[in-house]
């Protein structure tokens, strides 16, 4: 079982949660094991051909997975995978 | 045991240790030796010149600093003062201290001025800067030059609200000589929850307005420039290009998008900053390392990602945010230290969990990559999926 960490934005999919450990032997199973467990999840992350979404990075440990093997990334246990979205907040209003 | 005189002492000293001639310390600087040089003589002395490239350790601190300046003694360490006397007693304690090769300046700096060799007169700290600054100034890693480095340097703040507020509190309490504030808002009773450049008595006036005071309250050292203008690709290089580095605290992902592609455009650093409800990211973005668009080709589609004012924001998480670029834009303009370029900070205050991911170039980058397709300011709303702006705002940016 992976450590995933789940960013603010999705975390009103998994009951509040910031962290799950999740089952799967590569990234994209990490994700469709999520989805399974909380509906929803997938499609945030996911764009329609199943490519990670653009304004998203998601990294296995400390390295983004578009440098490494993308959604075939092997997942080891004990691995951590984060989920991180850009985020516009600065609460400032400059526009 | 043996009395010695003054005289004795002197010559003893100089019997144990190596000595030099400016012209031969000259030409080891010249040829690109690796010579450690430190000026010993007392502050007033220094300040009249000095050996350029000379490190100021007045004598009584010597053995105190001198490992935090050249901790291998193997290496040569040249001292001088004035005239080679106090330097040549100076090289003899290094000696006990188990350096191998100190070197004393035979004639001090008056041989070195008199040979006819370049020195510096430093820009030194005033008498109340050096009491403002001190704690800074005696942090080996900041020091005196650190601290004029910093009063010599210009950041640019992209909003005045909860990441800019304490950023540009600090910046300006650290003395960076010049503050741009770029914000188009004004305070409303609910920023004041986090951003704390303002207050209430601030209800209703533009927030460079209130910030500029507040700025030059904690410090009259800074120069503030406001803009009360909002930042778009009309205006976005003429006012970052007057500044060192850019500090983003911006809202919204059209600014975010503009001003990293001006910043890049312009070969600035740019400390980036986001927060969300409980959840920050700081990174840095410059040429060694990747830009905005290397981590997030494109933006989200409208809605997709709800904002500050639609989702909430715990009112401290700007302060340790904001807190973090003021510490990374210190850092990059002194020089020291691990800089978050190629690196970036999550910090999740709900679990209180810090972590640090690696964020590398993206070779298709569309503005760094291999080969750039954005190589000028476009229209950010249309790209970020939203109506485009009236560009009717089509006057110089002028500092308010």
């Amino acid at each position: 079982m992976s450590t995933v960490y789940i960013p603010t934005p999705l975390r009103r999919l998994t009951a509040g949660a910031s962290k799950l450990e999740v089952a799967g032997s590569s990234v994209g199973e990490v994700i469709q094991a999520l989805e399974a467990e909380y509906p929803g999840i997938a499609e945030k992350v996911l764009d329609q051909d199943g490519q990670v979404k653009r304004f998203i990075n998601v990294f296995r440990n400390d390295d983004e997975i578009r440098s490494l093997d993308g959604l075939n990334t092997q997942v080891q246990n004990s691995d951590r995978i984060s989920i991180v979205p850009a985020m516009a907040g600065g609460c400032a209003q400059t526009n | 045991m043996a009395y010695l005189n003054r005289d004795q002492l002197v010559e003893k000293a100089k019997s144990e240790i190596e000595e030099m001639t400016a012209r031969q310390l000259q030409n080891r600087l010249e040829a690109g030796d690796d010579v450690t040089v430190i000026d010993i003589r007392e502050r007033d002395e220094f300040v009249q010149g000095h050996v350029l490239g000379a490190t100021f350790i007045p004598r009584g601190f010597l053995e105190l600093q001198v490992e935090a300046e050249q901790p291998d003694r193997e290496q040569p360490v040249v001292l001088y003062c004035a005239g080679g006397v106090r330097s040549a007693l100076a090289a003899r304690n290094l000696k006990d201290m188990g350096y191998k090769n100190p070197i004393s300046l035979i004639g001090g700096f008056n041989g070195w001025k008199n040979a006819g060799l370049p020195f510096k007169v430093p820009t030194v700290l005033s008498d109340a800067q050096q009491m403002r600054y001190s704690r800074h100034t005696m942090l080996p890693d900041v020091g005196e030059a650190g601290q004029i480095k910093l009063l010599d340097s210009s950041v640019l703040l992209i909003g005045a609200g909860g990441l800019g507020s304490p950023a540009a509190m600090y910046l300006a309490a650290a003395g960076i000589g010049r503050l741009g504030i770029v914000d188009y808002d004004t305070v409303d009773v609910s920023n004041l929850q986090r951003q704390l450049l303002h207050g209430e008595k601030d209800v209703g006036r533009p927030k460079i307005d209130s910030a500029a005071d507040r700025l030059q309250d904690i410090n009259p050292d800074v120069e503030v420039d406001g803009y009360n203008v909002p930042l778009r690709s009309f205006n976005a290089m003429d006012i970052i290009s007057g500044y060192d580095l850019v500090l983003n605290g911006s809202d919204n992902f059209p600014t975010r998008y503009l001003v990293n592609d001006a910043c890049r455009l312009l070969g600035k650093p740019l400390v980036d900053g986001s927060i969300f409800m409980f959840e920050g990211q700081v990174t840095i973005f410059d040429e060694t390392g990747p830009c905005y668009r290397c981590l997030y080709p494109d933006p989200p589609p409208p809605g997709e990602v709800p904002s500050c004012a639609e989702a909430g924001v715990m009112g401290v998480l700007p302060g340790i945010v904001g807190s973090i670029q003021a510490v990374e834009a210190i850092k990059l303009i002194i020089g020291f230290g691990d800089s978050l370029i190629g690196r970036m900070l999550m910090v999740d205050t709900a679990d209180m969990t810090v972590r640090i991911l690696k964020v590398g170039q993206n070779p298709e980058c569309p503005l760094c990559g291999d080969h750039p397709t954005v190589t000028e300011l476009i229209d950010y709303e249309q790209f970020c999926g939203l109506p485009s702006l009236a560009e009717d705002l089509t006057m110089a940016p002028v500092p308010a």
